[in-house]
C-alpha cells in the first residue's frame, strides 16, 4: 500500500477537461516528477492535491485512509509551494519564515536562522523581502519548506529563478527529505539529476499517467 | 512532529499579530480611511448648511454613512494583497481551520479601521454641533456597529476576490446587507445626541454583531476558497 | 447512505425532460387563474370604501411583492443544494431564478409607486415595505453583478451561492430593522391591505392572483432552467439526441 494514492481525478473547467481520469501512487521516500508541456495541467494537479482547487472527482488516499484534500489534518502534513514564493514584501526573510512555519508548528528564531543559513540566505535574512531578487526570494521560501516539518511536499516549479547552486540546493533538500521517508510531488521541467530510484515521471496531459 | 503542532489559538494570534505589524509598515493605508471619513463629514456643512442646529439633526446619518463608506474603502485590501502574493493560499493549506484564520483577519481589520474610525467620530461629531455629553453613546454604538461592518465586509471582500476590479461590486454587495447596522447605529446615535437612553438600539447592534461573529467567518472562508481557485 | 436516486433526480437530462413536460401545465393553469382573478378583481369586486378603485392595483402589487421575496428563498435554497451537495442543477436553478426575481421586485416597486400617487399624493413615500423591497432589489443586483464578475461558471456558481445564502439569512433582519425604523419615524403606511377582515369578494381574487403568479413563475423558471441546462451542457452528448 502506497503512502499516497490518487485515483479517478477529474478536473473540468470552462469547456474542457484539465485533467481526466488521472491515477498514480507515491510510496515513501520517492519524488514523483510531474512532466508535461505548458498547459498540460501540472499546476492544476498540485493545486487540487493541496485542496486549493476543487476537482470534479478525486479519490485521495493518504497514509492508508481516504482523505478530503481540504481536511486540515491532511494539510498539517503537507507543504505546498506555488509558482510565486508566498512572502510579504514588507517583512524580512526571518519574519516571513517565522510566520509561514509558525502557523503550522512552534519554531524558535534560532531554528529560523539556521534554516535560512541552510539555503544560503543568511546574508539577507533581515532585509525586507521587497529588496530581494527573485532567486533570493525563492531561497527564503525553501527555508520555510525545509523547516515546516511536513511529510508531503507539493512543489510547483521549485527551481524557477534559481542559479545552478540554487538548483543543486533544491536537489539536496529533496534528497534529504526523501531519505527521511518524505514524499515529494514536483512539477519540474528539467532533469535535476535526482537518483533514478527516487524518481518517477508522470506525464499529465496525455491522459493516464504512470506509474 | 505533530507534538509541536501550533494550536488554533496560537495561529489566530499569529495572524492577528502579523496583520497589525504589516499595517505599521504601511501607515498611509491606516490613515486614508480616517481622512476619507473626515472629508466626507466636512462636505456636509459646505454642501448643506453651516448652521449647527441643522447639522446636529442630520449628524447621526452623516456619521454613520461616513463610517460605513470609510470602512468599505479599506475592505478591498483585506484579502487582495494576501491573495496577490500567495500568502493567503498558505492560510488555506496551513492545517489550521480557515474559519478561525478569517476571524483573525477580520479582527485585525476592525482594530485597524473600525476602532480608529470610532475614535475619530467624536471629533467629527463636534464639528457637526453635537454636545460632548453624547460622546460615550456615539463611541459605544460605533464600536459595536463597526464590528458588524468588518464582518460583513470580510464576506464581501472574499466574494469579490476572484473578480477583476471588484471595488464597486464589493460596495454593491455589502451596503444593502449593512442596512440594519446603519438603522440601529444611527438611531442609537440620535438617542445619544438627544440625551435619551440608547440601550434598545445598542442591544440590537450587539445582536447583529453576535450573529456576524458566528456566521460571517464561515461565509468568508467559503468565499476565499472560491476566490483563490 | 445511498444517494444515487438523489443525484439521478438531479441529473440534467432528467430535469430537462421533466421541465419540458411540466411547463405547459403550469403556464395554462397560471393563465387561466390570472384571467379569472383579473376579471373578478377588476370587475366583480366592489370598490374599497376608502380608496375607491385605486386599491385594485393591489392585485398586481401584492403577488409581485410576495414572489420577489419567495423567489429569493427558492434561489438561496437551490444555491445551497448546489453548494452543499455539489449538485449542478441547484446552481442552474439559482441562476435561472435571479433575473425573474429582480423583475418581480421591479414590478412590485413600480406598482407600489403607482398606488402611492393617489394614496399619498406622491410616487414615493418611505413606506417600510417599499423600502424593504428596494433593498431586496439591490440584493438581486448584487447577486447578478457577482455572477457576471466571474469568467468561470463553476466559481460564479459557488461564489453567488454563498452570497445568496448570506442574503437569505439577512432578509428577515433587514425587514425587521426597516419595520423598526419605520415604527420610530412614524411614516404613513396605507399599504396594509391584506388584513384578515378583507371581504371575501376582494380576498378571493387576491388569493387566485397569488396562486396564478406563483404558477406563472414556475412556468418561467422551467423555461429558463431548460435554456440554462442547454447552455451549460452544450458539449454533452445527450443534448444532440434531445435536439434532433
Amino acid at each position: 500500500m502506497c503512502e499516497l494514492s490518487v485515483k479517478n481525478l477529474h478536473v473540468f473547467r470552462g469547456e474542457r477537461y484539465l485533467l481526466k481520469g488521472l491515477e498514480f501512487e507515491v510510496p515513501r521516500g520517492v519524488c514523483l516528477q510531474v512532466a508535461g508541456a505548458n498547459g498540460a495541467g501540472k499546476t492544476t494537479l498540485l493545486r487540487v492535491m493541496s485542496g486549493l482547487l476543487e476537482p470534479e472527482a478525486l479519490e485521495l488516499r493518504w497514509r492508508g485512509g481516504r482523505v478530503s484534500p481540504r481536511d486540515p489534518e491532511y494539510h498539517a502534513t503537507l507543504f505546498y509551494l506555488g509558482h510565486d514564493p508566498p512572502l510579504k514584501d514588507d517583512f524580512s526573510a526571518v519574519e516571513n519564515v517565522a510566520f509561514n512555519v509558525g502557523i503550522r508548528r512552534s519554531v524558535s528564531r534560532s531554528d529560523v536562522r539556521a534554516a535560512l543559513e541552510r539555503v544560503g540566505a543568511q546574508r539577507f535574512a533581515d532585509l525586507p523581502v521587497r529588496t530581494l531578487s527573485a532567486g533570493q526570494r525563492r531561497r527564503v521560501a525553501l527555508a520555510a519548506l525545509r523547516l515546516s516539518g511536513t511529510n508531503l511536499w507539493l512543489l510547483d516549479e521549485p527551481v524557477t529563478n534559481l542559479d545552478l547552486a540554487g538548483q543543486s540546493l533544491v536537489v539536496s533538500l529533496i534528497e534529504e527529505h526523501l531519505v527521511h521517508g518524505g514524499l515529494v510531488v514536483a512539477a519540474i521541467h528539467q532533469d535535476l539529476g535526482l537518483s533514478l530510484s527516487r524518481r518517477f515521471s508522470l506525464n499529465v496531459g496525455t491522459g493516464e499517467g504512470l506509474p | 512532529m505533530s507534538a509541536q503542532r501550533t494550536s488554533t489559538m496560537t495561529a489566530v494570534w499569529l495572524v492577528l499579530q502579523r496583520d497589525l505589524r504589516l499595517a505599521t509598515r504601511r501607515p498611509a493605508q491606516l490613515i486614508q480611511p480616517l481622512a476619507f471619513f473626515a472629508v466626507v463629514t466636512l462636505l456636509f456643512p459646505l454642501g448643506y448648511t453651516p448652521e449647527l442646529s441643522k447639522l446636529r439633526a442630520v449628524a447621526p446619518g452623516v456619521l454613520w454613512v461616513g463610517a460605513l463608506l470609510a470602512s468599505m474603502l479599506a475592505l478591498e485590501s483585506l484579502f487582495r494583497e494576501d491573495a496577490g502574493d500567495g500568502t493567503l493560499e498558505q492560510f488555506v493549506v496551513s492545517g489550521q481551520p480557515l474559519v478561525a484564520l478569517m476571524g483573525a483577519k477580520t479582527a485585525a481589520h476592525w482594530l485597524l479601521t473600525g476602532l480608529p474610525l470610532t475614535l475619530m467620530a467624536p471629533v467629527l461629531a463636534i464639528a457637526l454641533g453635537v454636545s460632548v455629553a453624547a460622546m460615550p453613546g456615539i463611541l459605544l454604538s460605533l464600536a459595536i456597529g463597526t464590528v458588524s461592518l468588518s464582518l460583513l465586509g470580510a464576506v464581501g471582500a472574499g466574494l469579490t476576490l476572484g473578480v477583476r476590479r471588484g471595488g464597486v461590486l464589493l460596495a454593491l454587495l455589502t451596503l444593502p446587507l449593512a442596512v440594519p447596522v446603519l438603522i440601529f447605529g444611527a438611531k442609537a446615535t440620535e438617542l445619544a445626541i438627544a440625551g435619551e437612553s440608547l440601550t434598545g438600539p445598542l442591544y440590537l447592534l450587539g445582536a447583529l454583531a453576535v450573529l456576524g461573529v458566528t456566521l460571517a467567518p464561515i461565509a468568508a472562508a467559503a468565499a476565499v476558497r472560491i476566490g483563490l481557485e | 447512505m445511498n444517494w444515487a436516486w438523489f443525484h439521478r433526480l438531479g441529473s440534467p437530462p432528467h430535469i430537462y425532460r421533466i421541465a419540458g413536460t411540466l411547463t405547459p401545465w403550469f403556464a395554462w393553469l397560471a393563465g387561466l387563474l390570472i384571467i379569472v382573478a383579473l376579471y373578478s378583481g377588476l370587475v366583480l369586486a366592489p370598490p374599497d370604501y376608502q380608496q375607491g378603485d385605486g386599491f385594485r392595483i393591489l392585485y398586481v402589487h401584492a403577488p409581485s411583492a410576495w414572489l420577489a421575496v419567495m423567489i429569493y428563498g427558492v434561489m438561496a435554497s437551490a444555491a445551497a443544494i448546489g453548494l452543499i451537495w455539489r449538485m449542478k442543477i441547484g446552481h442552474a436553478v439559482a441562476a435561472s431564478c435571479a433575473g425573474v426575481g429582480a423583475w418581480f421586485t421591479v414590478v412590485s416597486l413600480v406598482t407600489g409607486m403607482l398606488w402611492g400617487k393617489p394614496m399619498w399624493g406622491t410616487y414615493w413615500v418611505w413606506d417600510p415595505r417599499l423600502t424593504a423591497q428596494l433593498i431586496l432589489l439591490f440584493l438581486y443586483l448584487g447577486y447578478l453583478g457577482l455572477r457576471a464578475g466571474f469568467d468561470d461558471l463553476s466559481r460564479a456558481d459557488r461564489a453567488s451561492a454563498v452570497l445568496a445564502i448570506v442574503g437569505f439569512i439577512n432578509i428577515p433582519v433587514i425587514r425587521y430593522s426597516v419595520e423598526w425604523w419605520n415604527s420610530i419615524h412614524q411614516a404613513p403606511s396605507v399599504m396594509k391591505m391584506a388584513r384578515p377582515s378583507m371581504p371575501i369578494d376582494m380576498l378571493a381574487p387576491l388569493l387566485m392572483m397569488l396562486l396564478g403568479f406563483t404558477l406563472y413563475f414556475a412556468a418561467v423558471l422551467l423555461v429558463r432552467l431548460r435554456a440554462e441546462i442547454l447552455r451549460r451542457e452544450r458539449t454533452a452528448s445527450w443534448i444532440r439526441e434531445v435536439l434532433r
